[in-house]
């Protein structure tokens, strides 16, 4: 595929966060999975034992970076999955049938649409007293399917005027036929624009909710590293290289997922390109 | 279409959108297990005060007349009672909403006036310079300032503005400049995207047939910028700023808790921690109708601005 340098970029950049998470927890120079406490190594410096040096509680900065990466890549890997193809179906399935359909599934949208969605994530995962992962997955696709809904029924209210549906649908081709080899194979590509964006937004909303506390309590993914930087501020030597550690690695997953969504929106619709 | 049905259109739908959070901010709050009082009173807190606190909630009564007392203390104004003691004469919804809508809307305001007078000249400068460094800066720069998370900018801003330098005040502090940090942290982030907007937005217009007219009949070229394109090239801009604003006002969540200020979102934030269901549901409304009443005012801008649309 064509696609512009700073796309590549961004598709690199991604390819090395799924690299990295991956791999994460095995090339992490210690282990994170017990939790533990040595006060007597807390606030280190950068030194051939810690390279990025260790928190507030001694554990190594550099190991809990790459421990967060996987956590923050079965996470987010899981809400796209999971958000995209809800999105996709119901999308496809309003702009197919119209009518009523359609109307029911506008209004529930315009309901998740009047309201800023971190909050209703947050008033999710505050059900329950210690959230586990599995519940604040299912809290952000909980409204991150509306993206992809209105993706899809876009794409079909344009493609079911298209003379190949005409001619499937008068080959007497079932509405499910019709749908799936045929509308859902050609909206893939602004599907892919809104997968790479909602990558980089699943990222953040995720570390919002460790930062804020109301996340599942591991205390090693990115956002719940952030949280602990900003209480210790007063120690400015320390914070500034522990705070930078995992901002920069959200920045960095952020960066390479709106690079390729940019690019693939130019792939897609060339009159755009080089506006962005 | 008259500007007089568009808008009562556009509330009505907005109404109904509204009606549909609050049933569902309703539903949700009472499906979810654990008993409120036990988080708003404590465990060990004596039954009378937990007797107390379930009649102020109204937990008492079938569902169907909690949520029809609801509505009618929306319709008088109140919203209902915060019910921390379980006093039913205690403060209201409503007058929590009060007391931090200033410090909301003097975020949004600060944060929007920071964005706007960083993105414009960024923006039009890189269209017009377009292809050149000076693009490519700015385009970095923009796509940077979306990328980075505020979670590691807002801290960072402190320990540069009030810790290293002492040249701001920090976190709970009051007083006009303890809105310069946080305004800081909120219009960075706003300024990247309408940066990269209002760059997008000139580069097209600066495309078109009618600033080519400018140009050939010999207007000056500032002339033509400012009056031919700038002006055109603003709509999309007006609308992406007024939709951010909508959710600043809506409370600015991670901003509010880094820097201690008590804010719409961070009420609704505590509010949901502690289980206060009536501030909840209270808070809950005020954003979605504030989320209603920006955008239909932002379509409607957009339709004073540009004829074409009004026609339509």
């Amino acid at each position: 595929m064509k696609l512009s340098p700073s796309a590549w970029i961004g598709l690199a950049m991604l390819a090395a966060y799924v690299a990295v998470g991956i791999l994460g927890p095995v090339i992490a120079p210690y282990d994170l999975g017990q939790p533990h406490v040595e006060l007597a190594h807390q606030f280190e410096r950068g030194s051939a034992a810690h390279w990025l040096g260790t928190d507030a509680s001694g554990r190594d900065t550099l190991s809990q970076l790459l421990w967060g990466a996987r956590s923050a890549l079965e996470l987010s890997v899981i809400v796209v999955a999971i958000s995209s193809v809800i999105g996709l179906g119901i999308g496809t399935i309003a702009g197919w049938f119209g009518g009523a359909t359609d109307e029911v599934v506008m209004r529930i949208v315009d309901v998740l649409m009047a309201f800023p969605g971190i909050l209703l994530n947050i008033a999710i995962v505050a059900t329950v007293a210690h959230p586990g992962v599995p519940l604040t997955i299912g809290a952000l696709c909980a409204n991150g399917w509306v993206g992809y809904a209105r993706v899809a029924r876009g794409q079909v209210l344009a493609l079911r005027e298209r003379d190949y549906v005409a001619a499937a649908v008068a080959l007497g081709a079932s509405h499910r036929r019709v749908m799936v080899r045929h509308l859902v194979p050609n909206l893939m590509g602004p599907a892919m624009v809104q997968m790479s964006f909602g990558l980089g937004s699943v990222i953040i909303i995720e570390a919002s909710l460790s930062f804020l506390g109301i996340g599942p309590q591991l205390d090693y993914t990115w956002g719940a590293m952030l949280d602990q930087a900003r209480n210790f501020l007063w120690n400015t030597e320390w914070v500034r290289i522990y705070a930078v550690v995992p901002g920069l690695a959200i920045t960095w997953v952020v960066l390479g997922a709106n690079l390729l969504g940019d690019g693939l929106r130019d792939r897609l619709d060339p009159r755009q390109r080089g506006k962005r | 279409m008259s500007i007089g049905s568009f808008l009562l259109r556009r509330l009505g739908s907005g109404a109904l959108a509204i009606l549909g959070v609050s049933i569902l901010t309703f539903g949700f709050l009472h499906l979810v297990p654990g008993d409120p009082v036990d988080h708003l009173a404590g465990g060990d807190a004596p039954p009378g005060i937990r007797l107390k606190i379930e009649q102020c909630m109204g937990l008492d009564r079938p569902l169907a007349i909690q949520f029809v007392s609801f509505l009618g203390h929306v319709a008088d104004g109140t919203l209902g009672r915060q019910c921390r003691n379980g006093d039913p004469a205690g403060p209201t919804v409503a007058a929590r909403v009060r007391e931090v809508m200033p410090n909301t809307l003097a975020l949004a305001v600060w944060g929007m006036v920071v964005a706007i007078v960083l993105a414009l000249p960024l923006g039009v400068l890189a269209a017009i310079r377009r292809g050149t460094w000076l693009d490519t800066l700015t385009t970095t720069v923009a796509l940077s300032g979306i990328s980075i998370p505020q979670m590691m900018f807002a801290p960072l801003l402190i320990l540069w503005g009030f810790i290293t330098l002492g040249w701001f005040p920090g976190p709970t502090e009051v007083g006009p400049r303890a809105i310069v940090l946080p305004a800081l942290a909120i219009g960075t982030h706003l300024m990247a995207m309408l940066a990269r907007m209002t760059r997008s937005s000139m580069v097209e217009v600066l495309g078109e047939d009618y600033v080519r007219t400018a140009r050939a009949k010999g207007l000056a070229e500032g002339r033509v910028l400012a009056l031919h394109a700038l002006r055109n090239a603003l709509l999309p801009v007006i609308t992406v700023a007024g939709l951010q604003f909508g959710s600043l006002l809506s409370g600015a969540i991670i901003i509010e808790n880094v820097f201690a200020r008590p804010g719409l979102g961070s009420t609704l934030v505590d509010a949901i921690k502690e289980r206060n269901y009536p501030v909840v549901q209270g808070a809950v409304l005020v954003i979605a109708a504030i989320y209603v009443v920006v955008n239909t005012f932002v379509d409607l801008a957009y339709g004073l601005a540009d004829p074409r649309i009004r026609r339509a």
